[in-house]
């Protein structure tokens, strides 16, 4: 797929911390322990990792969402808007507040709570859309239910109570209410997590489209690999804090150069299986208490003694690929998967 | 235990006022059981003295020294506050819990019971006691009278919170772990409720003794058993601030204040301390 | 051939709103199949949110009343409403995981007082070595050890360390069916197999029976025996796992494996559902049609 190679965001060298001090117990997390990633226009970037990996404070900062305990230590998070560079992690509120929902929007984890379930439809669009998007009344309206037209819902959606709605149509209108002012940046923290799978590829494939037609960037953060196979562009992977790799979707799957990737792409079941697949020993670390060195070591079929000791730097591997692991050249996949043509293994 | 003080001494400050502030006043009221005279003997000081380095709190136009008067008073209040605060949460803890897991007609009879207790007037109900009752109307029979009217309110807030509790999952497992209802209240929902617990315990104790005061200062209580109230109704009815005496009211007074205001600080700072959620946060969920 | 459960002609209506108004919900409809005990077997439930599964689960452990029909287990009928004794009996029989094992404990208080509940119960003991062994031994089954569990509190354990741990409290009685609702949903797709696996091993290892009710076709591929596949209260297919899967016939059944995104196609961006294969699936709502059986052993409803 012919990209934009112009960047939007620019995380460079992040450290966000939750630092607790409850009655004198002190609690410092490290959820975000030295990311830096680019990410570019019209692009879909899916996060990938598993919960307690710090990727929900990653997007939480991304999304300007820095609320104590949280705060943002170290690095910046540059966003190129049409309307100026911000950087969110140190801009004042008023200056947030001027591209939130206009330039960059999200759909949150849960959203389908998002909805207040006492307020219709419609009066949410304009506690949400009606500041940034400048328009009243019948302009205001015309301007939405053209674009939940896009979203294949019907006008009177927007006399509905959240109730009276069906989960993959809740979705719908979240995504339509992400995505009414034409943002340049969406965030999408596991939209379709709670959704079933019929409702998924459906809310998938919207997303997909609405993207493509607004030639708006998504970060798409989710722990199903089926998704990212399907939906992004390129992917990162987040263990513990840390970016392990990044790069475009098929090497992603077909040729991992880290172990964490190769044993999550590896451990998707699939119909037709009859064989155990691997399993990985151990859990994630405990972020207020993370291993040294490499953070994946203790549960790492290449771990050798360099990797207990040093913190592996990010290498480019490939076209757009990066990894960070000392052994990266003898990462196989661990299941024999038939790379198609014109893949670098 | 004792880690669990030093940490609430150190790091919060309302903690730390209001347990000197409880403090003194319950060594105050402990200094009553090593009074020199009985307390409700009159005549036995010079009257109306101010106060002065003999007598600290000065005397009352009663011949009393205030001091005594003062330390036997507190003491029997803050008993008797604290046995209507007990007693009231038992009844209401046993019956919120019940009503709020058990549920079906159990709740429907006891909040129809609950309903009833809210809905009489109590005032009424203690004048008609007393005039029944007379003089054989004690401290402990008035507490138990207020413990079976303070319950309802709380029953209904504890209630909402079992109510909540019996839809979380950890409560399905817990039964098909084999526990009884009993168990299951006592040790897996009890400690939720605790918060509540704490804070309607101070409120209770402090809404007893505001009662008893009230009718005491009627003359509806013993008034020979010195508690706040009596003191107050004997002060009113030697018509203490107009004759000069002002240390029988003033003193009392300030006492009063800083006894509830240091329960009410040691309320709210335990309270955050055991507050589930606060509980979680420290121990790092 | 003894039975362990037998579900007849199972429904549940639910009923909602007050005189005016009343609004009804048929969320299981006549739902039939049964379990023998001397086979122990993966019997899988598929559906999607609104089909039936959950309350069928509910009523199967005895947390609901059907609303017709009947629900036997060796023989006996699964009452809600049985007396304490009985209602323990059978707990000793049938045992639940759930769905979230964050929420399984009790946040508050460590993970060992369910097992020693469960043992101190059902083990009819309160000799402390014997259930400190009964937890032990229940915590090995499942690749965990009392040593390590002691004195922990949920939040110091992983979702699949937690999952496993309900799991574990689970066997202690050692029933012979265990009732697992989307056991694997709400954990790290990296500590998803495991568990997979072990419930695999407990029906080959134990000989436990499992009635494994999820929305993932390929876990379900993997370890199944037989499957059901429900769609809002009906059962549109029921057979032998592995024949259902490569060749669904229902319209819902096929949808549904079409559903399912695969990474065969990584970045190719292959994201749309064929429109006449949703009309169809849509169409079969609501109707009743019948189950027929099919010469492969499968049963498919099939409309007039």
């Amino acid at each position: 797929m012919t990209q934009d190679k112009t960047e939007i965001l620019k995380v460079e060298a992040l450290k966000a911390y939750y630092q607790m001090n409850y009655f004198g117990v002190r609690r410092e997390v490290r959820a975000v322990d030295d990311i830096t990633v680019t990410m570019r226009r019209n692009e879909v970037y899916g996060i990938a990792g598993e919960s307690s990996s710090g990727k929900t404070s990653f997007i939480k900062v991304l999304a300007a969402a820095i609320r104590p305990p949280l705060r943002v230590i170290e690095g910046t998070v540059k966003y190129e808007f049409k309307n100026g560079p911000i950087d969110v992690a140190h801009a004042s509120p008023a200056q947030i507040e001027a591209v939130r929902w206009k330039h960059l929007s999200y759909i949150m984890q849960g959203s389908m709570s998002v909805l207040n379930p006492v307020r219709r439809i419609g009066k949410t669009f304009q506690d949400f859309a009606q500041r940034p998007l400048g328009l009243k009344g019948e302009a205001f309206e015309e301007r939405v239910v053209n674009h939940l037209a896009r979203l294949k819902l019907p006008p009177d959606v927007l006399k509905a109570y959240p109730h009276e709605l069906s989960g993959g149509m809740r979705q719908r209108v979240t995504i339509g209410l992400a995505t009414v002012c034409h943002p340049e940046f969406i965030i999408a923290d596991e939209p379709t997590t709670a959704l079933d799978v019929v409702v998924q590829k459906e809310v998938l494939s919207l997303i997909r489209d609405i993207q493509k037609e607004m030639g708006a960037s998504v970060v798409f953060v989710t722990h199903d690999m089926s998704v990212h196979a399907n939906v992004a562009d390129r992917v990162g992977i987040i263990y513990a804090g840390r970016l392990v790799e990044e790069g475009p979707t098929r090497d992603m799957f077909f040729a991992p150069k880290h172990p964490y990737t190769a044993h999550l792409v590896a451990s998707l079941p699939r119909i037709g299986d009859t064989q155990q697949r691997p399993a990985l020993d151990g859990r994630p670390p405990n972020l207020a208490d993370p291993p040294q060195g490499c953070r994946f070591h203790p549960r790492c079929p290449l771990a050798v003694d360099k990797c207990r000791k040093e913190v592996p730097p990010m290498e480019v591997v490939g076209p757009d690929h990066r990894t960070a692991c000392w052994r990266w050249k003898d990462v196989e996949p661990l299941v024999n998967v038939s790379a198609p043509a014109g893949v670098m293994a | 235990m004792f880690s669990v003080f030093r940490d609430l001494v150190r790091y919060n400050i309302e903690f730390t006022i209001g347990l000197v502030l409880v403090g003194i006043m319950v060594v105050f009221a402990g200094l009553s059981f090593f009074a020199p005279m009985d307390p409700s003997l009159i005549y036995m000081a010079p009257p109306d003295q101010p106060p002065s380095t003999q007598y600290w709190f000065g005397t009352n136009s009663r011949g009393q020294e205030m001091f005594w008067q003062l330390s036997a008073a507190f003491k029997n209040s803050l008993q008797f506050g604290i046995t209507v605060a007990i007693l009231s949460r038992i009844i209401s803890i046993t019956v919120g819990l019940a009503a709020g897991y058990i549920g079906g007609w159990v709740d429907r009879v006891l909040m129809f019971v609950n309903d009833i207790f809210v809905a009489v007037p109590i005032f009424p109900i203690l004048v008609l006691f007393y005039f029944v009752l007379r003089n054989n109307m004690d401290s402990f029979t008035m507490a138990l009278i207020l413990a079976c009217f303070g319950w309802p309110f709380d029953a209904r807030l504890i209630r909402s919170v079992a109510l909540g509790l019996k839809h979380r999952e950890f409560t399905r497992h817990a039964v098909f772990a084999g526990m009884s209802t009993r168990k299951v209240l006592v040790e897996e929902h009890l400690p939720y409720v605790m918060p509540i617990v704490f804070a309607t315990f101070m409120n209770n104790m402090l809404w007893s003794i505001g009662m008893e005061v009230t009718l005491a200062v009627l003359g509806f209580t013993n008034i020979n058993n010195p508690t706040i109230g009596t003191v107050l109704y004997w002060a009113n009815s030697h018509s203490a601030m107009v004759v000069g005496v002002w240390w029988w009211l003033v003193i009392p007074v300030i006492l009063i204040v800083m006894t509830f205001l240091g329960l009410f600080l040691l309320a709210m700072s335990m309270n955050e301390y055991i507050d589930p959620r606060s509980r979680l946060r420290r121990m790092g969920a | 051939m003894t039975t362990l459960l037998d579900v007849r002609n199972v429904s549940k209506r639910f009923t909602m709103g007050g005189i005016f108004g009343r609004k009804t919900i048929d969320a299981v409809m006549d739902a039939s199949f049964s379990l023998s005990a001397e086979n122990p077997e993966i019997f899988t439930i598929i559906g999607e949110s609104g089909s039936g599964k959950t309350t069928l689960a509910r009523m199967i452990l005895g947390l609901e009343d059907p609303s017709s029909g009947d629900i036997l287990f060796r023989g006996e009928k699964v009452d809600r409403h049985a007396g304490r004794a009985q209602r323990l009996k059978f707990m000793s029989h049938v045992q639940p995981v759930f769905q979230n094992p964050f929420e399984a404990f009790n946040p508050l208080k460590q993970i060992e007082r369910y097992l020693e509940s469960t043992a101190r119960r059902f083990l009819d003991t309160s000799d402390k070595s014997v259930i400190d062994k009964a937890m032990d031994d229940a915590l090995h089954k499942v690749g965990l050890s009392l040593k390590e569990v002691r004195g922990r509190f949920p939040h110091e354990m992983s979702g699949g360390q937690l999952q496993r741990c309900a799991i574990a409290r689970a066997l202690i009685p050692n029933p012979p069916l265990l009732i697992a609702d989307e056991p694997v949903s709400m954990v790290d797709a990296s500590l998803r197999m495991s568990i997979v696996n072990l419930l695999k091993s407990l029906r080959d290892d134990l000989k436990v029976s499992v009635i494994y009710i999820t929305h993932d076709l390929a876990t379900a591929y993997y370890i199944s025996n037989r499957i059901i596949i429900m769609q809002r209260g009906r059962i549109v297919e029921m057979g032998d796992a592995r024949t259902v899967l490569e060749n669904p016939e229902h319209p819902y059944s096929r949808l549904l494996k079409a559903s399912v995104l695969s990474t065969d196609d990584a970045g190719a961006g292959k994201l749309g559902t064929d429109p006449t294969m949703l009309d169809q699936a849509n169409n079969s709502v609501g109707q009743s049609g019948q189950l027929i059986q099919r010469p492969d052993g499968r049963h498919v409803r099939v409309y007039a």
